[in-house]
């Protein structure tokens, strides 16, 4: 444990510090991770990726800020992010997990072509994974690709795309191998949106809004060149995509970022001309709430660390998702029942607060304890694979004298 | 620049861990416990051949000069084995006590013969982390009168520290005039907790009054935490272990999915506490602005997660959990009793609240 903070470190906070003064003024209201990023937002984020608040560890070649990890200087980065209510880089899909997962097995040629105007917020990605069969068991998607020449012709259906109408790109999972084992027999492709033979249809959510999509593929033309990996390795390349995707949903500096907005809240906040602070039901609950947010900070540290040093982390790496999505729900839920009937107000009613974010991300974040992997693959995942229990069994086949009984 | 463990560190934890794993075994613990709950000697001499009781001991009196991130490591294991010794009281927060007050005379009378094991402490502090029953002691010119209750290892002490009402820190002799010891007895009959009375009790004072008393409590927190994490984990790979072997309905409970779920709920709640521990017991040396804050955490979250965790493993295990035969009810009274200790965790958030400006 080295956490100490010498000159270097305040020389580094104060630079931070430094920029979010110059800069407020160009900062956007809000990052919003579901749609296209707006003009000011992806003018923040080169902002952000020159100065190395963004994009930080990611090589310079490619577009990053090419700093080595370093956890103290990330953790200074979203403290004062966070203190000065400031926000982050963009974090969607493309930049959280296709860029990583390009950076783990793309081509040279891929990183080059792709990696720079992702992180720009240039280009926008969504992810085709699901499919109206195949949810949970993500590994008995139908959506073809057959082979045509020197490309691909697919042909299926993906549901629950989050941001396909404003995206540019998709990363696509697709059955190229029909004959192969299930899980051999899928391919990672990528292709833009644009491509004759795809139709969007969105869909709308709990929130109001349409956060995901269903995508319609008719003889979709893709080079078969257009493929992360090799042929039917695309559920291995998609686990290492959906490992990036745990670790994005669980972060735990949104937590800290929350805990502080509600904290101001329940200061500023009255009911019966009392601060909601007062109320010592829900000071517990905050306090209990700080607990479970530092405690996945840290966290998150040790992680960072062990994955600098190249160190597996075992069960501690597996249980960042189930519980960064519940701890974000359960501050969500805290600031709404801090408001109370103020809490439940939503599209720009008299006295809403905060524009209804706290009721959107109570929603939404119960979005994402279902996405991804819902909390019950999760705790699968956790057990199977961190604790080493049994699997699911087979069904099994009935015995030969069972079989002929029932015959 | 990191958040790991050094090799001497996982080293240290390592070699005293393995030691208890043989040298505490279940019927150790439960000959202890089955007895008075005072100590297994066996285990005690085992430790200070280790150099356990000298791990806070500044090397000038003849010890390692640890840090707080080593003692959790160490209350760690002792959790894990529901270690029958007294640790949190007479190993660290007794020599920290006179490492911290002590005159030169104090310290060259007592901590070489804590750093070898042949004195122990107990720790008289509780009314400050809640005080009871009139419970409190009064400092009147060198002499101490009054009671206080839920002594840290007081049933085999040697001395005592003892904090009086006022927040002043004062040393005893357990043998002085006037010094009476009750026994108390917990649920936890692996630890001793008792009551001191004294009459007029000769004593010598510590300095630094309430900062050093402060730094003792968060000191403790974040020990009862770390026990509880260990106690934890034992209870989980039971927990585990057991559902893979245990059959039911012709297959092993760990393939049912309901049992697979409160394992990994077990584990996805316990494992980032320890992230928690090390950060909190780190910065009671290293991180002054964060070390109460974290303390108060760690000892609060750790109740909490450490209750969900006892009950649970219990569970699985179905009704031989409930038996005295397999033993698993020791882990839990442990866990049970480190969460009442030193504040349970709704008075210590309310502490954090107020230590924030969130409460008054
Ligand atoms: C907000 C949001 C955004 C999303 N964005 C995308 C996206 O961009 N791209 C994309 O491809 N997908 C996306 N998804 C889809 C998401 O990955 C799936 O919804 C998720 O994997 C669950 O699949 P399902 O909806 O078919 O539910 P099902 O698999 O039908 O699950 C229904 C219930 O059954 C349980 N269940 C299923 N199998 C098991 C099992 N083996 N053991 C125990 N319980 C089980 C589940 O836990 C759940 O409670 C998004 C979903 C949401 C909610």
């Amino acid at each position: 444990m080295d956490l100490s903070y010498g000159p270097e470190y305040e020389a580094f906070r104060a630079e931070v510090q430094k920029f979010l003064i110059d800069f407020k003024d160009q900062a956007p209201r809000g990052i919003g991770g579901t749609g296209r990023p707006a003009a000011e937002t992806i003018h923040w984020q080169k902002l952000l990726i020159e100065h190395g608040y963004a994009a930080r560890t990611i090589p310079k070649e490619y577009g990053g800020y090419g700093a080595e990890p370093d956890i103290l200087k990330s953790r200074i980065i979203s403290e004062e992010f966070t203190a000065a209510q400031m926000p982050g880089g963009i974090a969607n899909q493309g930049v959280s997990m296709f860029v990583p997962t390009l950076l783990e097995l793309g081509t040279e040629e891929q990183k080059q072509k792709w990696i720079r105007p992702t992180l720009n917020g240039d280009i926008v990605w969504c992810q085709g994974y699901s499919e109206p069969g195949s949810g949970s068991d993500l590994a008995s998607l139908q959506t073809k690709g057959t082979e045509d020449g020197d490309d691909f012709l697919v042909n299926g259906q993906k549901i629950w795309t989050s941001t396909a109408k404003s995206a540019d790109m998709m990363f696509c999972l697709v059955r190229t191998e029909p004959d192969a084992p299930k899980h051999k027999g899928i391919s990672y492709l990528i292709f833009p949106m644009d491509t004759p033979g795809i139709e969007v249809r969105p869909l709308v959510t709990m929130t109001g809004n349409a956060e995901f999509n269903e995508v319609f593929f008719t003889d979709v033309r893709v080079p078969q060149n257009q493929i992360i990996g090799e042929r039917g390795q695309g559920w291995f390349v998609a686990n290492a995509t959906l490992g990036h995707e745990r670790g994005m949903l669980g972060d735990p500096n949104a937590a800290g970022s929350r805990l502080a907005e509600i904290t101001q809240m329940m200061m500023e906040e009255t009911v019966d001309g009392e601060r909601l602070m007062d109320n010592p039901f829900l000071r517990d609950r905050l306090v209990k709430l700080q607990s479970r947010v530092l405690t996945m900070q840290y966290h998150g540290m040790r992680l960072l660390t062990a994955r600098v040093k190249k160190e597996s982390t075992g069960v501690a790496g597996l249980i960042v998702k189930l519980q960064g999505c519940d701890l974000n729900h359960d501050l969500a839920a805290l600031a709404i029942d801090a408001m109370g009937e103020i809490g439940v107000l939503y599209d720009g009613s008299p006295m809403e607060r905060s524009r209804g974010k706290w009721q959107w991300r109570y929603m939404f974040d119960l979005g994402l304890i279902i996405g991804g992997g819902t909390a019950q693959i999760q705790k699968n995942i956790i057990s199977e694979r961190g604790l080493d229990m049994p699997r699911e069994p087979k069904p099994v086949k009935p015995a030969p004298a069972d079989a002929a009984k029932s015959a | 620049m990191e958040f790991a463990l050094s090799e001497e560190q996982k080293m240290l934890q390592d070699s005293v861990g393995r030691y208890l794993e043989t040298a505490c075994s279940l019927d150790v613990v439960r000959g202890v416990a089955e007895k008075s709950g005072l100590q297994a000697d066996d285990v005690w001499s085992g430790l200070i051949d280790l150099g356990v009781p000298s791990m806070m001991v500044p090397e000038a009196y003849g010890g390692m000069a640890f840090g707080m991130l080593e003692a959790a490591l160490v209350s760690e294991v002792m959790g894990r084995h529901v270690a029958a010794v007294p640790f949190i009281g007479a190993c660290v927060l007794g020599p920290l006590a006179i490492a911290r007050g002590g005159s030169d005379a104090l310290k060259e009378a007592w901590l070489p013969k804590i750093a070898t094991g042949a004195i122990r402490v107990g720790v008289a502090l509780s009314e400050h982390t809640g005080a009871r029953e009139d419970a409190g002691i009064t400092a009147e010119g060198d002499r101490l009168s009054g009671r206080s209750l839920f002594v840290i290892d007081g049933g085999m002490a040697d001395i005592f520290v003892v904090a009086d009402t006022q927040g002043g820190l004062h040393l005893i002799e357990a043998g002085a005039e006037g010094v009476e010891t009750i026994a108390l007895t917990s649920i936890d009959r692996t630890r001793s907790l008792s009551e001191i009375r004294l009459t007029k009790v000769v004593s010598q004072p510590l300095d630094g009054g309430e900062d050093v008393l402060a730094s003792l409590i968060d000191a403790g927190r974040v020990l009862y935490a770390a026990d509880t994490l260990g106690a934890g984990w034992a209870m989980i790979d039971k927990a585990v272990a057991y559902a893979k072997e245990r059959k039911q309905f012709n297959r092993v409970i760990g393939s049912f999915q309901s049992v697979k779920h409160m394992c990994a709920e077990m584990a996805a709640e316990l494992e980032p506490c320890r992230s928690l521990i090390w950060y909190a017991a780190y910065a009671q040396d290293a991180l002054p602005d964060d070390a109460r804050l974290t303390a108060g955490h760690a000892k609060s979250h750790l109740s909490e997660v450490g209750r969900f965790v006892a009950r649970t493993s219990t569970e699985v295990h179905g009704g031989m959990g409930f038996t005295d035969l397999l033993g698993l009810h020791y882990w839990f009274k442990r866990i049970g009793v480190n969460r009442q200790i030193l504040g349970g965790p709704e008075r210590v958030r309310e502490e954090l609240a107020k230590l924030q400006g969130w409460a008054a």
